[in-house]
């Protein structure tokens, strides 16, 4: 098995699905000849033609309509949004339009249609292209929103999306794109959606997290170890909707959680998450929840991701403060 | 004769070229008198009593619903009185296996291209039936959004060319949905892919209140397509042949490869914006609503038809008559459709359910057994 990046499996997943079925088609900003500005669609123009894989005049909610118009005629689009922060325009095709198609048409027609976009904190982007806006969308019903933490995952979790007739936000951070590598099989494989992973086994505290915050938190889950704190790291995968069984069965086991993201406080993801346990499992908490996130500001301009962004010692805080409590 | 070569500074020069390229196409005018021979579609009389009879269809159905709406036995309605060349005519170039992409005034088109009158009216009525569109209805319910419809469209297009189908997507939206974003990248997107699209901008005048001329500074709404390097027509938007041979020139283009077409129609609605409040008196003058009346889609193509002997005042009455019996029936069905499970909703939210939306099933399923 070779060892590759997020980025590589990403575009391994891309290519095997392009080649299993003629139905699948990519098409974004720069995402022919140029393969992308990350290189996730490198080389699929050359190898699958301009039919099946090519750039799009620059317009987002253009490529919005392309992808449900696309999909009405039974194809399975893959569009790219050049970084998130542009998802602004469009969001009416994506949770106005493609989120309630199956429910407006009462299950007639179906929008099995993948939106890829970059995102996140820590690269040193202009504005607007690394907010955590997973939030907004994760409030829209009708949508999946999944964010992968890690080659692996993102190779299978992105066949996933791709297979799948409803409409999936899948989520790539660019942090994660080349910091590191895994193994990665060469055939294709599916990572359920839906469905979070039990990402290091622990008895103490539960950190229940997502995307890029799951590298930080295994980081502080190891230094935890050192003092004898065993931390549980579940990572959610597909932050909307919940799994919310993998959630209240590892709240149930170490009875003190924290939840971390990336993103700003107020609403969002983490939020949705501590609401689930205090509706369902309060009985089993031994401590309040706790919760790491970004501060509740406009995410800044490049030099001050460092303090901005939450990091491992503020997850290793946090659960020392629970994990004493 | 060779274009006079114009000095590119000299702006008012160059605006007034941009403005000149546009005349209105007629073929009938007011007293369906034939103005333009080369304008006549190919139809015939046969085909031309059943164009018409579609549009005494239209006008009878805006009556009865607007009747029904103040009775309170129908939701949300649009007024189409005075669009129907517009509608009609342009929706009878349509083959039934082209995609129709219309906007929340489009439902004569939708029910002309195959949605059941009475899922019409559940739409209407707000209930969720009436959407859930049979397997070869080529068509998507109608849009709310201003011009969402359009990207759509664009990508519908693409899809038909993509799968080499002899088929068109034909969407609308009016002269208020011209100032959105969304007409700009439809147009652009289906214009840069050469895809399979007839784009219609039904200028009634208003965007609701706002005149047609508060939207743009452009001249006609047509030349908006010159932008996005497409054919773009305006036509007299109360002349059904006009706008059918248009539509149909269009079509057979778009269908060729040759990409998609623009086609702005003048046109107006008699009624207000939609049933739900709209007061046409405070934006409109007795005078404007007469001058559109004289120009009416029925009586000139009535005057047209009676003329070449193919139409009659009994015909005409007969054909009130039926369409009036089938709003009934319509009715009536629409009445005896079951009552709307919220579990049902969730049902339709995905295909393979997560935790949540089953949880959510199980509790409403439980309610409505009650």
């Amino acid at each position: 098995m070779a060892q590759k990046t997020m980025i590589q499996a990403i575009t391994d997943a891309l290519a095997l699905e392009l080649e299993a079925n003629p139905d699948v088609l990519i098409f974004g900003e720069d995402v022919g000849n140029n393969g992308g500005v990350f290189r996730a669609t490198e080389g699929l123009q050359e190898k699958f033609g301009k039919d099946r894989v090519f750039d799009t005049p620059l317009a987002e909610s253009g490529i919005g309509g392309l992808a449900f118009g696309l999909a009405l005629e039974n194809f399975r689009p893959v569009a790219e949004i050049q970084f998130f922060g542009f998802v602004f325009e469009v969001m009416d095709e994506i949770v106005a339009q493609m989120a309630r198609t199956r429910f407006r048409m009462s299950g007639t027609r179906t929008m099995p249609i993948t939106i890829r976009a970059p995102f996140g904190g820590g690269v040193h982007t202009p504005e607007l292209h690394a907010d955590n806006l997973e939030g907004l969308i994760a409030q829209s019903p009708g949508i999946r929103v999944v964010i992968p933490s890690n080659p692996y995952d993102a190779k299978g979790l992105l066949i996933s999306a791709i297979r799948d007739n409803d409409p999936v936000v899948f989520l790539e951070h660019m942090k994660l794109y080349r910091s590191f590598r895994e193994e990665v099989p060469e055939e294709a494989y599916t990572v359920p959606l839906d469905k979070a992973a039990i990402t290091r086994e622990g008895t103490d505290v539960s950190v229940i997290t997502y995307g890029a915050m799951v590298r930080e938190a295994i980081k502080a889950a190891e230094a935890l170890e050192k003092d004898g704190i065993s931390v549980e790291i579940i990572d959610l995968r597909t932050v909307a909707p919940l799994d919310i069984e993998t959630i209240i069965a590892t709240v149930e086991k170490t009875g003190r959680v924290v939840v971390v993201q990336e993103a700003q406080k107020q609403a969002g993801v983490a939020a949705q998450v501590v609401s689930e346990i205090s509706e369902r499992a309060v009985l089993s908490l031994e401590a309040p929840i706790g919760r790491v996130s970004a501060p509740d500001t406009i995410y800044p301009f490049g030099q001050a991701e460092g303090s901005w962004l939450p990091n491992a010692s503020d997850i290793e805080a946090k659960v020392r403060e629970i994990y004493e409590f | 004769m060779a274009k006079k070569k114009l000095n590119p500074l000299d702006f008012e020069a160059l605006l007034a070229d941009i403005n000149a390229d546009f005349p209105t196409i007629q073929a009938l005018d007011k007293d369906g008198k034939v103005v333009n021979e080369e304008y006549m579609p190919d139809l015939s009389d046969d085909e031309m009593v059943e164009l018409m009879t579609r549009m005494v269809w239209a006008r009878v159905l805006d009556q009865r619903s607007t009747a029904l709406n103040r009775q309170g036995r129908l939701g949300f309605y649009a007024p189409t009185a005075g669009q129907e060349a517009s509608q009609l005519a342009s929706q009878f170039a349509m083959e039934k296996e082209d995609v129709l992409l219309p906007g929340y005034r489009d439902v004569p088109q939708l029910i002309q291209h195959g949605l059941p009158l009475k899922d019409a009216f559940l739409w209407s009525r707000g209930h969720a039936a009436g959407s859930a569109y049979a397997d070869d209805l080529q068509a998507i319910p109608p849009q709310i959004i201003i011009g969402a419809q359009y990207v759509q469209a664009a990508g519908v297009a693409l899809g038909l060319k993509k799968r080499n189908k002899p088929n068109v997507a034909f969407t609308y939206t009016g002269d208020g949905g011209s100032s959105q974003g969304d007409f700009y990248e439809g147009i652009n997107f289906a214009g840069a892919y050469k895809a399979n699209a007839v784009f219609f901008i039904q200028n009634n005048g208003y965007a609701i209140s706002t005149p047609r001329e508060v939207q743009t500074a452009a001249k006609t709404l047509a030349q908006k397509g010159v932008a996005a390097g497409i054919p773009s027509v305006q036509v007299d938007g109360m002349d059904p042949l006009a706008v059918y041979k248009v539509t149909k020139a269009a079509r057979d283009w778009a269908v060729a490869g040759n990409g998609p077409v623009l086609i702005e129609t003048l046109t107006f609605r008699y009624g207000p914006h939609t049933l739900s409040g709209d007061d046409p008196t405070r934006y409109r003058s007795k005078e404007t609503e007469g001058e559109w009346v004289e120009k009416d889609p029925l009586t000139r193509f009535r005057k047209y038809l009676t003329a070449k002997g193919l139409w009659s005042e009994a015909k005409e009455e007969e054909i009130i008559e039926a369409t009036k019996e089938e709003i009934k029936t319509a009715i009536k069905e629409a009445d005896a459709a079951p009552k709307q499970k919220v579990s049902e909703f969730l049902g339709n939210m995905f295909e393979v359910k997560p935790q949540s939306i089953q949880e959510q099933i199980d509790i409403f399923k439980a309610k409505e057994s009650k």
